[in-house]
């Protein structure tokens, strides 16, 4: 039987859902890492997952950081607690069992993360609440103005400047006195005629910069933290689409401790295992923008994704942050991952605090189940720029 | 894909005599094809069964493992598949050196797969051919029904892993010595006692009449004796007909439970999906043992390519390349589980223990530990050991049984667990315990376990299957369980609640805690109910939930 293309499969995929059956296909991403940055090839991947009832390996214990099912073998020299090998934690995290040491490092399977990059952008969204900023950057991009000033002759009359010449000259002809101006008695020589011409402009635009930023704190781990990375890829691509260079991207990863990572690769592939501190990360976009001057000339907005879970519970931290943020930001978007009944510590102390109201332009909440589908991430996309 | 040329084949048939005489057992036929990368891709989608059903997830297997091969090239050497006769696949980038290294390795995988216990019931038939069977009915059932086809397929793989295949096995392992014959039991237990209730002189009577014609021992006593019986009971045989029809084993696995009591299957027009349904559950049967027995079969067929290939003069010139391949393929990682070298290290372990006289009683009895490291029997019985531990140890017997702690400290064994160091921004990959009995526990926690998961029936009701998962410390898959269940309701064409045990979340950082979970799938939507337990441990819980089913054991 000859092999059905992507496309066709993808076809049946969704015809199924008629039946009553969900799709089997999941779209992947597999990024070939290559050193040096950001020249990484990116091939899409099908991936079918074979879902049946099985165990799972990670629920053993509450520390994330020392899970029973990652427990692997080793040999060879050395006492109880040596570290026998150290892998940088923006390194992809899959594939320990073979791929450390061995000849085929590097060789992992994907994140399978669903989205679907069509159906995002096809829609038209825009970026709210843009206004005038900076228009600082110059781009190789002209338009044709009436911006050259001519005098005596040319294509269009500019009333105003030659009003303001023919005051120049009475002035110097003692014509016109501060009390008494009687514009019949003006005199006007030819050359006070000022005119437009037509001239090549460079064009100057607001400018956006985007934060992405994402809890990466143990308790994310599966689930959840693919659910954001999913959700923050599609924003991404959608940026990088419609927006094109006018678009600043930058990239904040926290756990109890924020830091901010040079690329969308790093950001989407580097997992932690530690503790919560929510403040930690907006403080960090607080700082970034002070020190860098950065609200004078850019339309700020923040993408966060977390599961809610803040090890600062009361969250005063946190909303002495986002009060600051709303000095200069032009949208928070805030996507919180949690199970349908329960009520994570930043949801409840987001509710009982007022500012949502009092700023209900600049911040967006969302709260998405762990198990949500493409369309509902594409719903919550919706929802945080509206 | 073609068959090796004759002059390889020759080669092979070599290597074959140079096995038997170091004690390999297996059939003389086989066929080998030499293969290119794609090919090996396409196979692998099908398990390497290259006549398996076609079902139309195949494709995107095989279009993901392209893509993935266009950025990670890889070259498998060999693939061997259980089968009468056995076939093999060899790479097109192959050398023939190499070749005969893997023929070795191929041969070590024949001897395991035609004598090891776990096996038996592969031995029977010819699986590819009775695959090409099944595949055609599948295709002709696709003409008929179409995409339904693959619907009943999807459905019944999402449960192929609860089939129940130490059942199966126990049956076809049953030593003959205890059967005892069960018409016998019935006659004296039930007939005479509860349905005819003779008096007490007549039992003996005929208990007398038993043992004179017992002690004439040929093969027909049975058959003697009831032929007397009946005479005096007419009655007996139709009665105990109907018994044995009552008693015929309740099906304990949740595909053969379906395909006996769902009213859906079994409805005028239905029938065909019961047929999916049982090849794709002889299928995964099939794959059971296989499953089971990675880490002893590859290091089984390891152990065995470095024994004959080193003898084998007709690799002169190749020992350094044999050397490089043959370190990669078995050497212990510093970090990480390679089945192979931990496999070949347990034979090669086992073999030398039982040549110095290890495995005995004897041993035992030895206190000292400098006598027992000295102790060197010279018995030459350790090939002998081996084959024997070859034929009746699965992986989870074989580790459980000989991992201990001379055997870690031989190979310098740890595990190794993984911690961040938030300041440095690395995982650290440290040494977490030498101990040889957290070694093994490892190693166990790494095989093959599915679930247990079966119908409970005193919850089952004409509208609504109940499916109890006995928790075994380990939560399953929760992304999972919404999709299985669609699937298992399609078969079922009604209710289907899943009673299973989840971790619960709450804010203590100490001790995990469990809640007893109840998913319910109705209409197509699923939904979730979660019920506090009473256990202050999950090993209490364990051991109770296990008691229910099992009955109280001493």
């Amino acid at each position: 039987m000859a092999l059905k293309s992507l496309d066709e499969l993808l076809k049946k995929d969704k015809e199924r859902e008629k039946d009553g059956f969900p799709k089997k296909i999941k779209i992947g991403k597999f990024v070939k890492p290559t050193k040096g940055g950001d020249k990484n090839k990116i091939i899409i991947i099908p991936t079918v997952v074979e879902e049946k009832f099985i165990h799972d390996d990670r629920a053993r214990s509450k520390d994330f950081l020392d899970e029973e099912g990652r427990e692997s073998s080793g040999s060879g020299e050395g006492n109880v607690g040596d570290v026998i090998y150290e892998k940088s934690i923006y390194e992809d995290d899959e594939g320990d069992e073979n791929g450390v040491g061995s000849e085929e490092g590097g060789e992992h399977d994907i994140a399978s993360d669903a989205y679907d990059l069509g159906k995002i952008l096809t829609e038209k969204f825009e970026l709210p609440n843009i206004k005038d900023k900076g228009k600082k950057k110059i781009f190789s991009r002209y338009v044709y103005d009436f911006t050259n000033m001519n005098r005596g002759s040319g294509q269009f009359l500019d009333k105003k400047a030659t009003l303001k010449e023919i005051v120049k000259t009475n002035i110097g002809l003692e014509n016109i006195s501060s009390s008494n101006i009687t514009p019949e008695n003006l005199l006007f020589v030819p050359r006070d005629k000022v005119y437009k011409t037509l001239a090549k402009e460079k064009e100057y635009d607001s400018r956006a910069l985007v934060f992405f930023m994402r809890d990466y704190s143990g308790s994310m781990m599966g689930g959840p933290a693919s659910l954001i990375v999913s959700q923050h890829i599609m924003i991404y691509s959608w940026l990088i689409y419609q927006y094109k260079e006018r678009v600043d991207l930058r990239f904040i990863l926290h756990d109890m401790k924020a830091k901010e990572v040079p690329d969308f690769h790093t950001y989407y592939k580097t997992g932690s295992g530690g503790g919560t501190d929510i403040a930690t990360g907006f403080k960090k976009i607080n700082e970034i923008v002070r020190d860098e001057r950065l609200s004078n000339d850019y339309n700020i907005y923040v993408f966060y994704g977390t599961d809610g879970e803040d090890g600062n519970k009361g969250g005063e931290e946190t909303k002495k942050e986002i009060e600051q943020m709303f000095k200069y930001v032009n949208r928070i978007g805030v996507t919180i991952i949690a199970g349908k009944n329960s009520s994570s510590t930043m949801e409840e102390y987001i509710k009982t605090s007022d500012f949502l109201y009092k700023n209900q332009e600049l911040i967006r909440f969302y709260k998405m189940e762990e198990n949500s589908d493409e369309d509902e991430i594409i719903k919550c996309v919706k929802y945080l720029i509206s | 894909m073609k068959l090796i040329d004759q002059k390889t084949k020759k080669i092979m048939e070599e290597c074959k005599e140079r096995a038997r005489d170091s004690g390999l057992k297996f059939d003389g036929e086989s066929l080998e094809y030499i293969v290119t990368n794609k090919d090996l891709l396409e196979l692998s989608s099908k398990n390497m069964i290259p006549t398996l059903y076609d079902y139309w997830l195949d494709d995107v297997k095989i279009l993901r493992g392209e893509k993935i091969y266009e950025i990670f090239p890889d070259n498998p050497y060999e693939t061997v598949i259980n089968t009468m006769p056995a076939i093999s696949f060899y790479n097109d980038n192959n050398p023939d050196w190499m070749n005969i290294m893997i023929f070795y390795h191929v041969l070590g995988h024949l001897d395991f797969f035609q004598n090891n216990f776990m096996f038996k019931h592969t031995r029977k038939d010819d699986f590819c051919g009775q695959a090409l069977a099944d595949k055609r009915l599948i295709n002709k059932m696709k003409s008929e029904h179409g995409k339904w086809v693959d619907y009943a397929i999807e459905s019944t793989l999402g449960i192929d892993n609860l089939v129940n295949y130490y059942n199966n096995l126990s049956k076809i392992n049953l030593p003959e010595k205890i059967k005892s014959s069960e018409k016998i039991d019935y006659y004296f237990d039930i007939f005479l006692q509860d349905i005819i209730k003779v008096s007490h002189d007549k039992y003996l009577e005929e208990i007398e009449r038993y043992n004179q014609i017992n002690k004439k021992n040929c093969k027909e006593k049975e058959s003697i004796f009831f032929s007397e019986t009946t005479d005096k009971y007419p009655e007996f045989e139709s009665i105990f007909k109907k018994h044995m029809e009552r008693k015929k084993e309740r099906p304990r696995d949740v595909i053969e439970f379906l395909m006996e009591n769902s009213k859906f299957l079994n409805k005028d027009g239905n029938e065909w999906i019961k047929s999916v349904m049982q090849i794709i559950r002889n299928t995964s049967m099939y794959f059971q043992p296989q499953m089971r027995t990675k880490i002893f079969n590859e290091g089984w067929a390891s152990y065995w390519h470095e024994k004959l290939f080193l003898k084998d003069e007709r690799i002169k010139g190749h020992e350094v390349d044999f050397a490089k391949i043959h370190s990669k393929v078995t050497s212990l990682n510093r970090v990480g589980l390679n089945p192979y070298a931990i496999g070949m290290r347990i034979v090669q372990y086992l073999e030398d223990g039982a040549e110095r006289g290890k495995f005995s009683r004897e041993f035992e009895k030895i206190r000292e530990i400098e006598k027992r490291k000295n102790c060197d029997k010279k018995t030459g019985l350790g090939r002998e050991f081996i084959f024997n531990v070859r034929e009746n140890f699965n992986d989870f017997t074989l580790i459980n049984t000989f991992v201990d702690e001379e055997f870690v400290n031989a190979y310098n064994l740890f595990i190794v667990g993984k911690r961040l160091n938030p300041d440095k921004e690395v995982w650290e990959y440290y040494i977490k315990s030498k101990k040889s009995e957290d070694y093994k526990k490892m190693l166990l926690e790494k095989l093959y376990h599915p679930p247990f998961i079966t119908i409970d029936e005193s919850k089952t009701t004409e509208d609504t299957l109940y499916l109890k998962h006995y928790f075994e410390g380990k939560e399953l898959i929760k992304d999972f369980i919404p999709n299985t269940m669609i699937g298992i309701g399609f078969l079922w064409d009604g209710k289907v609640k899943l009673d299973t045990t989840e971790v619960k979340h709450d804010n203590s950082k100490e001790k995990i805690k469990y809640q007893k979970v109840i998913y319910t799938l109705d209409n197509k939507k699923v939904s979730k109910e979660k019920f506090d337990l009473d256990y202050e441990t999950y090993g209490e819980y364990i051991q109770d939930s296990l008691k229910k089913f099992f009955g109280n054991v001493p």
